[in-house]
């Protein structure tokens, strides 16, 4: 798969010799727009670009990561986006997929690296260990470096995954490889985060053919990710909404309001702090996603989701008081010894006090006596 | 024993008062639906979704005390600059040789609860006394906390530009979950505010009876007839706060005032 040609051609090409049809090939594009949230009066625009553009070069990086970004995009729903993004977008070097190993993968990423410098786009899946290079070497030579050396010439950077752009599970605590996200380390390059354990395979492609038809990064928020996908959280799609705000939960999972299909927020949901389009566009070709399958979001496109757990209550812990303390228990106690010390000090106050209190309460019982009534 | 005197002082402004228990209320409120809304109460019933709302409700309540709140904080700051002297934001700063040692007599006094040989009855702060300023500014950054964290998470929920404007909070501190855990601990330190809050205005309505508890009503204090200036027989000037005055015109009294 993947290996570079040298003849450049349009996708559209491409896609026609990989033995599609024309008809094959507006659909693909109708979908597309559509997972991109373009209007319908732009399919013509996407159908355009794909048309004329010639394929961008692309290298995929791969460091500590456990592949499942990779794995979420080869199977997005239409066949026709792995195969035009990983066949045919000009994939010139992704480690999992492509046919040379060795010397020659090597030589085919730098040779992308020369020919196409400052035009190629780089997709890094998997956080960088900044602790000691020796944690993730490839080809003999460490994670950072790769990073920094295709970083270099790349237009974009895309930062597929939670790894690449919150660090996931390497960085939870206690990071013992300070795994690094793609924006703290390179900072001179447009980054596209797209956070996700995986991401979601046609938001995936929806990014590459949006960078690709437009020639330029889709609309991002705060955070770096495509509007078009994170701009909700999964909690303003979830379709049990309405039973969150009745106020109807499941209280554990095998209760009778967990079959009735009640909100799951009580069993540890995260959808209320989750930026994704699981709601929308859902999982495995919109079959379904977690909440749907009567599993609560456990947040995974969202920072830190590990070490926010446990995943199956909303208390919030906190790290350095032992795994069981909660802000809350924690809050209980300090605000018990808190009422413990001013009952002490309301006590102390009066035995120090005594000959103030004790004058004052005679003075007033003597001006008591005085009253004229 | 002789009595004593004291004058009505007209300390909290009406402003200052209405600011003071429309905040009050408003904490109440916000931490008991903010209580409800991190654990929503169970309730088993066979409803459908549509016949009740009540957990929206709760959440629209949250959100619009929570405009109450910010506003209401919005006058208090702007009577900080409008209002006497009590009221003056100047009045919260510690930034005194004089202000620092009322700071040490009311940690020595009050808080310690050590007895003083000679007493200062300008040791008595008219307004706060300085212990009470820093907590009030505490009050306020924490104010600020839930503000700038609870509009953040509001955010997305709203059109209106004003929750825009705290938007950026949430790429500041890595997303959702960490505004979330941050509105949620402050508002702990809330309830440790007003435990201790309270209890050191029973204190000191009980050792000095100034009336400390009925002046957030009223608005009036009783001061020693002999801190005011034109009082017959006290005629060196002397002014309210004790940071201002100078130690030599301490009248020396080895008696324990009031
Ligand atoms: S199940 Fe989760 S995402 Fe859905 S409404 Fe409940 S809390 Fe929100
Ligand atoms: S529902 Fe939540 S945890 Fe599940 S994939 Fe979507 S964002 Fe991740």
């Amino acid at each position: 798969m993947a290996t570079k040609t040298d003849t450049r051609e349009t996708y559209y090409e491409s896609i026609i010799k990989q033995g599609y049809s024309r008809r094959d090939f507006m659909k693909f594009a109708t979908y597309i727009a559509a997972y991109m949230g373009v209007e319908t009066s732009m399919i013509g625009q996407v159908v355009k670009s794909l048309e004329t553009t010639y394929r961008v070069p692309v290298i995929w990086e791969h460091f500590q990561e456990c592949t499942c970004c990779s794995e979420s995009f080869i199977r997005s729903d239409h066949p026709i986006v792995s195969d035009i993004i990983l066949n045919k977008i000009s994939l010139d070097y992704t480690l999992t997929l492509m046919a040379a190993s060795g010397h020659q993968a090597e030589a085919a990423k730098h040779e992308t690296m020369e020919k196409y410098h400052g035009d190629y786009i780089l997709c890094v899946e998997g956080s960088v260990p900044m602790a000691n290079d020796g944690y993730c070497c490839i080809a003999g030579r460490s994670a950072r470096e790769l990073l920094l050396e295709s970083a270099k010439g790349a237009k974009a950077i895309i930062a597929w995954g939670s790894c690449a752009s919150n660090g996931c599970v390497q960085a939870a605590y206690p990071n013992p490889t300070e795994a690094t996200p793609i924006h703290k380390i390179i900072k001179d390059k447009p980054i596209i985060r797209v956070p996700g354990c995986p991401p979601i395979g046609e938001v995936m492609a929806g990014i590459i053919v949006h960078m690709i038809t437009f020639d330029r990064l889709p609309e991002l928020d705060g955070l770096g990710r495509p509007k078009a996908f994170y701009a909700k959280r999964v909690h303003d799609s979830c379709y049990r909404r309405p039973y969150y705000d009745a106020g109807l939960f499941a209280e554990s999972f095998d209760d009778e309001n967990a079959k009735e299909g009640y909100c799951l927020y009580k069993v540890g949901c995260r959808g209320p702090m989750t930026y994704n389009a699981c709601g929308t566009i859902r999982w495995n070709n919109g079959v379904s996603f977690p909440i749907q399958s009567g599993h609560g979001c456990i947040g995974c496109s969202e920072e830190d989701f590990w070490d926010n757990g446990p995943f199956y209550e909303r208390l919030t812990s906190l790290g350095g008081f032992g795994i069981e303390s909660s802000a809350d228990t924690i809050g209980k106690v300090a605000a018990g010894v808190l009422a413990g010390g001013i009952a002490a000090h309301a006590i102390a106050a009066n035995v120090s006090k005594r000959k103030e209190l004790k004058d004052r309460n005679s003075r007033g019982r003597d001006n008591e006596k005085q009253l004229d009534d | 024993m002789e009595s004593r005197n004291f004058k009505r002082v007209y300390v909290w402004e009406l402003p200052v008062r209405i600011f003071h228990w429309i905040n009050a209320l408003c904490i109440l409120v916000l931490a008991i639906t903010g209580f409800i809304i991190a654990d929503p109460v169970a309730i088993l019933s066979n409803a459908e979704a549509s016949e009740s709302y009540w957990f929206g409700t709760v959440r629209f309540i949250h959100f619009a005390t929570a405009y109450v709140f910010f506003f209401n904080m919005l006058l208090r700051i702007y009577w900080a600059f409008a209002g006497n002297k009590y009221a003056s934001w100047k009045a919260f700063l510690p930034f005194s040789k004089k202000r620092w040692n009322n700071i040490l007599h009311v940690l020595r006094i009050d808080i310690l609860l050590q007895n003083e040989k000679v007493h200062d009855i300008r040791n008595i702060s008219v307004g706060h006394n300085m212990v009470a300023s820093l907590s009030y500014i505490a009050l306020f950054v924490l104010a600020l906390v839930q503000v700038f964290t609870g509009f953040a998470l509001y955010a997305d929920n709203s059109d209106w530009f004003l929750p825009d404007l705290f938007a950026w909070v949430v790429p500041l501190l890595g997303g959702d979950f960490a505004v979330r855990k941050v509105h949620h601990i402050a508002t702990w330190f809330f309830i440790f505010f007003t435990i201790v809050h309270v209890y050191l205005v029973f204190y000191h309505d009980w050792l000095e009876g100034r009336g400390e508890v009925s002046s957030m009503f009223g608005g009036y204090k009783f001061i020693r007839e002999d801190r005011l200036k034109k009082t017959p027989g006290n005629t060196k000037e002397k002014s309210e706060q004790p940071s201002e005055s100078k130690p030599e015109d301490n009248p020396k009294e080895d008696e324990i005032i009031v």
